[in-house]
Parts: C-alpha cells; structure tokens; sequence
C-alpha cells in the first residue's frame, strides 16, 4: 500500500538541525520543505500548503509564537513546536496559542516521527468520524456507551473524571495544556485552577494505573500540561 | 646624637603634600606696601610674558582705577565677563566664580585678593574664591598690600590710624608658591601720585592728607619687606628640612593664648601669632567654659570672632569646660607640653583680688612651674566665660513667688511659735528659709528671700515689734550675720546646683553621643544606618538633620524614596555638593554660602568625605556657639566612621562574592574543558570510524559505535543541563513558579525519566494517601528528584533497592530517598552537597559534582533544608522538607460516582 506523500515544511534557523531532519524523513514518504526564517516560513506556509509544519521557536527574525498565531488565521494545518529545556512557559504559549504539539530539543528522530503522525491521525480525524472505542495497555473506554473498563474489569468514574478522560482521549497522544483541559472540563472559569485538575488527574490515576506512582497511560508533561498515551 | 634621615612617616607626608600640590593650581602673589606701588601692573606684565610663552592666560577681574597705563596692558589678554548681582537695587559687578571655574584656564589674574564680596555670592571672600580655584587646579595671579594681612592687621592701624576691615589670613600668604615684592620707594610713590598716575587729582590730594603720608609710607614699606623677608626665611627652612637638613633651633616650643569674650582680644591673637611665628612653633587658642551665669549674645558673638580670628591666623583653637580657669589653663598646658602662656593684662580693680583664692593671674603665675607666662594689652579675667546650662529653670516670676511664699511660712510659723522660742531660734528658722530658696530658685531669688526675710524678722520679732526700729544695736551685728551666712550658703547652694546642671548637660551630650554610635552600630543595613544617624542628631540638637550620600555619579542626595527632614531644593543640594567636594563646613553661619537654611558639615572619613551631614536648626545662632559645633562635629566624625565602616564591610562582601564567583569560574573552566569533552571525544571518535568505515563495518559493531553516540550525546545534554540549573541556582536567577499539587505527580514524573536508567530496581514509593497538597514549583522539585535518584544509582550497587518516601512533619513535609549502598564517608554528610564535590573514590560514570549542589539550590529557595545521613542497616538516605506555606486551596465539593 503506498501512502501519499506528505508535505513537512520546516522552519528552523539552525542549519544542522534542517541537515539532520533532511537525512532522517524517508523522501519516499516525505517531502520537505525548508525555511530559515520566520518571514520566509510564513510565505511558504502559504505558498506550498503544507501538511504538517515543524516549527522552532527561536528564529531570528521574529519569535515562533507570532508565527503560530499567524499561521491560525488562515489555516488548521498541524503545527509542532520545536524547543529547548526550560522554556515550558514558551511551549504552553505556543500551545494555547494554536499548535498542536510540542518536542523538547535534543530529540531522537523516533520520537519526532511519532509525534509527526499522531497530529497527522488528529487533523485527519476532525474530517473524517471520531473512533467510537478507545484501547491502549489494558485500558479501554467506549464513548458510545460511555463504558470504561481496566483490563477487562468496569472502573467507576465521576462525572467530572469521565469528563477529564473523555477529554484526553479525544486528543490521545497529543499533549492538552492545564489550560485547555480545565476549560474544556470545567469551563472558562475555571482556567487558573490547576490544583483541581491535578486533584482529578490522580484520582484518575488510582483508578486507571496499574502503578499509580508511576503513571504509564496518563502521562504528565512538566510545567506544560497532561497527554494520554497512544498505541 | 641626632639622625638626619627623615622618617619614613614624615616622608610619606610630604609625598602626600606633593601629590596635593601636583593637582592643585599654584599660587603667585604680586605684593605690595600699599596701593599705587605697581603690583598689578607687574602682575599683567607677568601674564603678558606667560601669554607670549603660549600659556592660557585670562583675566577673572583687574581693576584698573581708571589707570590708563593699567588698561593698555589688560588691552589683548582675555577678559571674563563680570557677574551683575542686583544689591538693593544696586547693580554690582563681581568676579563670576562659577564662569571661571567653567573656562579653566591654565593661568587666571585675580586682582585683589582682599576684597570682600558682594552678599549673595558663593563666598563671603575673595581669597575663598581663590582657594577653590585653586583646588580646581587653576594656577593664580592676584595682588595683595601688606595692610590686609590678618596679622598685621592692628600694626597698620595703629600707623595709619585707619583700621582695614578686609583681612586675608596669614596662612593664603604664607602658603602661596611665590611672593613677588613690587617696591616703590615713597619718594617716587608720591611722585607718581602728583602725576596723576595712581588716583585723580582730586583723590590724590585727599590720600595725601591721610592715607599716604610720607611717615606712613615709609612704615608700610619696611613692613612689607619685613613680611617678605620671613617669607624668605621660612622657605630657606623648608628646604633645609627638605634636604634632610635638620632645624637648627629645634624648639619644642609651643604657644598657648587664654581667649575670652573681649573685644580688644584681637590684638591678644595677633600678638600670639606674631609670637610663634618668630618661634616657628605651634599654638592653641584656649577658652575656658565654666558652669554659671550665661554668656550674653554679644559676648558669645565678641567670643566666636575671637576664636575664628585664631583659627584664621593658623591656631588650633580649643574649647575646655571647667570650675577654676586658672586649674584647666594650666592642666591643659601640662597635658600638651605648652612651653608659654599668653594671658591679657587684668583691668578689674585690686580689691577683686583680695575676695577668693587670689586674681587668676596670680594663680597662673605660681602654678605655672616651668612654663612662662606673658601679660599683654587684653583683658584677662574675660578668659573665661560663664555659661548657663541649656537645661532651664522655672521661670524668673515664679521663682520670686516661691521665695515670697517661703518667706511668707517662715514669718507664719514664727508667728505661732513665738512664745516658746528666742529670737535666735525665729533667726535660724528664717535662715532655714533661705537655703530653701537656694536649693531651689537662682541667686536672685534666694538675695530676695535672705533681704526680705531679715527686714520681716526686725519688723515682726525684735523688739520694739512692728516697726523697723531697732532697740538693742547688738541685732545690728545679728542681721549682719545672717546676711552673711544666708549669702554664703546661698552662694554655694547654687554653685553645687549649677554644677550638677552642667554635669547633667555634658552627661546628656556623652549619652546621645553614645546612644547613637550604639545603635548605628547594630545598625542593620545602610539605611537603617542613615535614618537612626538622622534622628539621633536631630534630637540631640533639637534641630532637624538628615545625612546625604554621594551616588555613582558623585552627586550628593538626601536617600531616595525616604521623607527628608528638611526640604532639600536644588540651591540646598548644591550648598551641600560643595561641601562634599571641598570637605568644608558651609551654609548656615558660615563664610560660605551662608544664604543657606541649613549648615552642612562634610562627613570626613580616614580616606576621603562619605557624605554631607545637613542640619537645620530652630534659631540661626544656634552653631555659633563654638561647643555646640564641636559637639555636632564629634557627632559627624561618628557617623562618617561607621560610614565609612558600613561601606567597608560591603566592600569586603563584594570580595567575599567576588572569591567565590572565581572559584566557581575556575571549577566550571576545569569541567567544561575535562568533563564535557569526554562525552565529545567518545562522539567524535565513534562517528569518524562510521564515516570511516561505515560500509564495510559489520552491523553489531555500527550499531554499537551509534549506541555509543547516543549515550554519550545523552550523557552531555545532562551535563549541559546540570551546569545551567547550577548557574541559575548560583545567579540567584532561580524562580520558583508555586502551585499547589501532590506530591505524586512530580515524584511519577521523576521515575518515568528515570525508568530506563533504574534498569529494573525495587523502587518502593510510600506516599500517604492523605498527603496534602503542596505549593512547589513542579518541574524544580522533579529535578531534585532526578538528581537524587542519579545520585544513588551512581553510588549504589546496580540492582539494590531503593524506597521514596514522605511524612507530614511540623508545618512541613519531610521527603526522602534512602539506599543499601555503601552509604556516606564518615565526615562527609555535609560536605555532599557543594559544589563539585564528589566522592573521594569516583565511579567512572560520576557527574561534575553539581547534581546536589543543585537539589541544594532548590531546596533553599522553597524554604526547606536538605540533609543526608547514614542508615541503620547500610546505606544512606537524603532527606529534604518543604516547607507548608498556608493552606491549600479550596477542592471543588466531591462528586457522588456515578459511571455508566
């Protein structure tokens, strides 16, 4: 089965990172597309109509967090940032402000490459039919009949802890800010309360971990927000 | 034998002098015996010849006196504008200071140097303006006559019959670099005058009538050259003594002048200063204070002229409170090895003497031992003056009541008690009255009580009663000793009375003085330091102080963000800027901008001026007073040395800090260049022989030589990671962005990163479930966690377990990670945590010794400690706490279940 081909377009300053990204996506499956600055980025974004847009922060000319929002304004294309440790309260502006994921640099191409297909699978769910049953490590949660079950056994859940789990399954693999995720569970309101979401998430962990202490399924991302694990 | 070579001190002073010398401008004097001698037109010769040489020569002021000679010369040279000050509607040109100081020529003419300025400028004296020229490294010509010298002051006036109120002080002259003598002899003068050459014709005639009379002239011109030729003299000596030539006349003379409140005590000081100046010796200028009756105001002002005199005329002028003038006088003597007193003629008359222990000259005399003592024209018993003690009394009218009223109870108690008492008895309960008044009220008061008293005791009780009369002429002899002995012990009862005042007064002085340097000295911080400095000077002189610091720019301020005491406007702060730049006292009561509301006192400390004392006080004579000044000059010197010690214990922090940030710089240059390479090497290395021989390579040793790459790469973004959190925790660039969370989710993070270096260890996590919420900074206490965690699995055997726990502790939560390893070196518990530190058998996958540095770092900033210790049972545990910070916030109300 041959897939089509998907258009990357990179927009990345450092001259080694676009190398070792050029050698690394497969030009059978990939076709990329280079930018080195932020203005440059954004007329390609236009001009090429790309599939999924790789985007670092730090760009000479102008802060990647402009580009995100620009690029939002005309288009729904998956944007996954690209950044250094220590610069989370940049990585949850950029999310908040519109891109779909994250990576903290360095990073193995493995995992770039996971990350590059969940968002793929995300923006072609919001066209197609969201899957009605959800599985991954013995946990299985059924949206149709609103039915979760652990390895086979029925958990009992809150409204609210259906509510959180529904909402991080619906983006499973995608990393959900504290901020998202309070205002998609507990409305606008509720934005800054984070405690109550941390409260919930753990209480969701007892219930759904095999390991509470060490979370596999529900996994925190530091200073960012919380991401479901995926198959 | 005497040793010729100069010590090393006196070396090292003159090296200073040089240094101050070097910077300051020089300063030439065109001197003369009187006007119309020259002086001037020798000096714009002088300055025409420098100009020529190609110097920077500018005129600051020339008065020409219309001489057209004068003008013609001036003609060419540049000339500063004048200053036009509006005196009183009167327009005056003065010399403009601040313009000169602007234009800072190499060389300026001053005319001069005598005259007194026009009110509202900087200084009340040329010769001022001329020192801060100067300071500022201007070299001067000005012109002086021999009668505005301080201290042949009086000699011109009693030659001339004219007394000259502008005076420049002897030490501008003798401390000029060059004098130049411009002679004339008095024949020609007057030649020159009949020309017309000096003054109008109609000027000249009437200056030959007083002024410039042959005698006079003749006169004025051998002390002119007199001065000159001492002038001479003192230069040949410092040069000898520059050589290493020691003084032939090493008199360890020094002179000491008894100063009073008396107008004629000028010609006293100028007698004194001639004097010593013919000794070449040191001299002191003595007042004495006693406890008693106060100095009027113009006595006090007679007094502080006096003392300013002296200090102009180069003494040092001291103050000393006492009972007997004579005792301090010659104690003070003994104390400083004076070799000879001055003390003015007495004027009192004879009998005064014959009352007490003798005429203070006389006491002086015999108790004088081996030191002389001169008599000159002033009068000495004026040496000393009384001053009351600031603490006041009653008022006068309520004393006089209290006195009548005593009066009054002892002629009612008499009254009633009559018939059983003699008539000595009624005398003593009156004389009992007396000393009451004494011990309470002033001496007036008690003459009143004692008067009064006798006259109702002869009215009322000696016989014939009722009348004044009196019957038998031995009550005569009665009221004579009662008077006596009413005065006497009146007298002494309010002589110990004052005395105890005056003791009280010093002693309040000695305690706020010491109050102040006690507390400045605990003083927390600066500011504190500032504001208590303030307050204690304040209080201490009931006046209003505040202390103004220089910033970077060396602009002195009061301290911002801080009420002042008293307003500082633009002109006070630049009253106060002078000070601070010249280190003179200024403003209020000074010579020295004295339009001023405030006087302000330079902060001297060992080094240099720390600051500006600025103090305002109620009334404006407040600081003539000489031991008020004093006293607000000790309490200065105080504040400038702990100042001056506050910002040298800063100083010595910063060096501290500095050691410190270049040891940590030395340790980081030692790991970047070791432990960061080695990480590269092993990258390098491997990915050369792939490039190598990468096709030809069997595949487990490409893969292995990748692997390696990985790791290696790895192991460098810790190292990296580990060196920016250690810069950040160092930097105190630390934030610690709070939330409230449970522990378990930064405790899961930490394991799940740590999951593959674990390799499968027992990692046992014992968190109660009904830990509370904690407010931490999630990712920072994550990092603790890690390095924690890769602390123990580099020192621990591979495969040993490992337990995480916590407990709710007091107002706080104990975390811990313990091993079975070796545990710690004995010793070393501590140790652990700096920077750098490894243990003293390094495994080959140990870090930089930063990783607990670090969970140190943190630690500290959320409030909580970081320990380690050994187990029981082998093994070590690292514990640290974290500290409860209020309670947590409110949980949203808990949800029945109700899943599907």
């Amino acid at each position: 089965m041959t897939e089509p081909i998907v258009v990357v377009l990179l927009i990345e300053d450092e001259a080694p990172m676009r190398r070792m990204l050029r050698a690394a996506l497969d030009p059978g499956h990939w076709q990329l597309a280079e930018a080195a600055t932020a203005r440059e980025g954004l007329a390609q974004a236009a001009s090429r109509n790309p599939d999924l847009i790789l985007l670092d922060l730090g760009l000479p000319d102008g802060d990647g967090l402009d580009v995100t929002r620009r690029i939002r304004e005309w288009s729904a294309v998956p944007i996954i940032v690209l950044s250094a440790r220590g610069r989370e309260a940049d990585k949850v502006a950029a999310l908040d402000a519109g891109a779909d994921d994250y990576l903290t640099k360095p990073f193995g191409v493995d995992e770039l490459l996971a990350r590059m297909r969940v968002a793929l699978r995300h923006s072609a769910r919001i066209e197609g039919v969201a899957e009605p049953v959800f599985e991954v490590d013995g946990l299985r949660v059924d949206l149709a009949e609103r039915r979760v079950t652990v390895r086979g056994t029925a958990v009992h859940l809150t409204p609210l802890e259906y509510k959180l789990l529904v909402a991080l399954v619906r983006h499973a693999g995608k990393v959900l800010t504290h901020r998202a995720l309070l205002r998609e569970v507990w409305g606008p309101n509720a934005q800054n309360q984070t405690h109550y979401l941390r409260v919930y998430m753990t209480q969701l962990r007892h219930k759904l971990e095999a390991d509470p202490a060490r979370p596999r399924i529900l996994l925190t991302e530091p200073g960012v927000g919380y991401r479901l694990q995926d198959s | 034998m005497n040793d010729r070579r100069l010590d090393p001190d006196t070396i090292l002073a003159r090296l200073k002098h040089d240094e101050a010398r070097a910077r300051r401008g020089t300063l030439k004097i065109f001197f003369g015996a009187n006007p119309g001698v020259g002086k001037t037109f020798a000096m714009l010769e002088e300055a025409r010849a420098r100009r020529a040489d190609g110097k920077d020569v500018v005129v600051g002021v020339v008065e020409t006196h219309g001489r057209r000679e004068t003008e013609s010369l001036i003609a060419g040279l540049e000339v500063l504008p004048r200053r036009v000050i509006d005196y009183r509607g009167v327009e005056l040109q003065e010399f403009d200071l601040d313009a000169a100081l602007l234009r800072a020529p190499a060389i300026l003419l001053v005319d001069e140097l005598a005259h007194t300025n026009a009110t509202g400028s900087r200084h009340l004296k040329r010769w001022q303006d001329v020192e801060e020229l100067l300071a500022a490294g201007i070299s001067i010509y000005t012109t002086l006559n021999v009668q505005h010298l301080e201290s042949l002051n009086d000699i011109v006036a009693q030659i001339t019959g004219t007394l000259v109120r502008e005076t420049v002080p002897d030490a501008v002259f003798d401390g000029a670099d060059e004098v130049e003598l411009a002679d004339l002899t008095p024949d020609d003068l007057l030649q020159r005058m009949e020309q017309g050459k000096v003054y109008g014709a109609e000027q000249a005639g009437r200056a030959r009538e007083g002024f410039f009379r042959k005698g006079n002239l003749i006169a004025l011109r051998e002390l002119a050259l007199r001065r000159v030729a001492e002038r001479v003299d003192a230069q040949m000596r410092g040069y000898r003594s520059e050589q290493g030539i020691q003084a032939i006349w090493p008199t360890g003379d020094r002179l000491l002048v008894c100063v009073g409140p008396n107008p004629s005590g000028g010609r006293l000081l100028r007698a004194a200063h001639r004097m010593a100046t013919r000794l070449h010796c040191e001299w002191v200028a003595l007042h004495v204070e006693m406890p008693g009756r106060g100095l009027s105001p113009a006595d006090r002002e007679v007094l502080v002229d006096n003392l300013r005199l002296a200090e102009e005329l180069g003494a040092l002028t001291v103050t000393r409170q006492g009972q007997e003038t004579a005792d301090e006088i010659l104690a003070y003597a003994h104390e400083h090895n004076i070799s000879r007193i001055i003390v003015g003629k007495p004027t009192h008359p004879r009998w005064r003497d014959l009352f007490g222990r003798g005429s203070l000259l006389d006491r002086l005399v015999r108790g004088s031992g081996d030191v002389d003592v001169y008599v000159m024209t002033g009068e000495i018993e004026n040496t000393a003056t009384r001053r009351r003690p600031s603490i006041r009394r009653s008022s006068p009218v309520a004393e006089y009541g209290y006195a009548a009223a005593v009066v009054a109870a002892c002629t009612l108690i008499s009254w009633l008690v009559f018939r059983h008492l003699t008539l000595t008895d009624v005398a003593m309960v009156y004389l009992l009255g007396s000393v009451v008044v004494a011990s309470r009220c002033g001496r007036g008061p008690s003459l009143l009580a004692t008067i009064v008293g006798i006259a109702l005791f002869d009215f009322f009780f000696v016989p014939p009663s009722f009348t004044f009369a009196v019957s038998d002429l031995q009550f005569l002899s009665t009221f004579g000793v009662m008077l006596v002995i009413a005065l006497v012990i009146s007298g002494f009862t309010v002589r110990v009375r004052e005395q105890g005042a005056f003791a009280r007064e010093r002693e309040s002085r000695t305690a706020a003085l010491y109050a102040m340097s006690r507390e400045l000295g605990s003083a927390d911080g600066l500011e504190a330091l500032l504001e208590a400095a303030g307050r204690h000077i304040g209080d201490a002189f009931g006046s209003a102080a505040q202390i103004l610091l220089p910033d970077s720019s060396g602009q002195v301020a009061p301290q911002a963000d801080r009420p002042t005491a008293y307003p500082i406007d633009e002109k006070e702060r630049s009253v106060a800027q002078w000070t601070f730049r010249q280190g003179q006292l200024a403003g209020l009561g000074t010579d020295t901008l004295p339009t001023a509301s405030a006087l302000y006192l330079p902060l001297q400390g060992a080094e240099r001026v720390v600051g500006v004392l600025g103090i305002r006080p109620p009334d404006e004579s407040r600081f003539q007073d000489p031991a008020q000044r004093q006293l607000l000059e000790a309490f200065a010197a105080q504040v400038a040395l702990l100042l001056e010690r506050s910002a040298l214990t800063e100083r010595s922090r910063l060096s501290q800090l500095e050691v410190e940030a270049e040891r940590l710089r030395t340790a980081l240059l030692s790991s970047l260049s070791h432990d960061l390479r080695t990480p590269l090497a092993g990258i390098t290395g491997a990915a050369t022989s792939l490039l190598q021989d990468g096709e030809t390579m069997r595949p487990e040793f490409r893969h292995d030589l990748l692997q390696t790459v990985v790791e290696e790469a790895k192991r460098m973004n810790r190292l990296i990671g580990n060196l920016l959190d250690m810069i950040r925790v160092e930097t105190q660039t630390l934030v610690v962005q709070r939330e409230w969370q449970p522990l378990e989710e930064p405790v899961g993070v930490a394991l799940i990163r740590m999951d593959d270096a674990l390799q499968g260890r027992a990692v046992t996590v014992d968190l109660p479930a009904d830990l509370p919420l904690v407010s931490i900074d999630g990712l920072l206490i994550e990092q603790v966690l890690i390095n924690l965690l890769e602390n123990a699995i580099k020192y621990t055997p591979a495969g040993s377990p490992l337990e995480i726990a916590a407990r709710v502790g007091d107002g706080e939560i104990e975390v811990s990670l313990a091993d079975r390893g070796p545990g710690l070196p004995p010793g070393e518990e501590g140790r652990i945590f700096e920077k750098f530190y490894r243990a003293p058998d390094p495994t080959p996958s140990a870090g930089i010794g930063l990783g607990l540095t670090i969970c140190r770092g943190i630690v500290r900033a959320h409030g909580g400690r970081i320990w380690a210790e050994n187990r029981s049972g082998g093994g070590a545990v690292f514990r640290f706490t974290l500290p409860m910070l209020g309670s947590p916030p409110a949980l949203p109300p808990r949800e029945v279940e109700a899943s599907a």
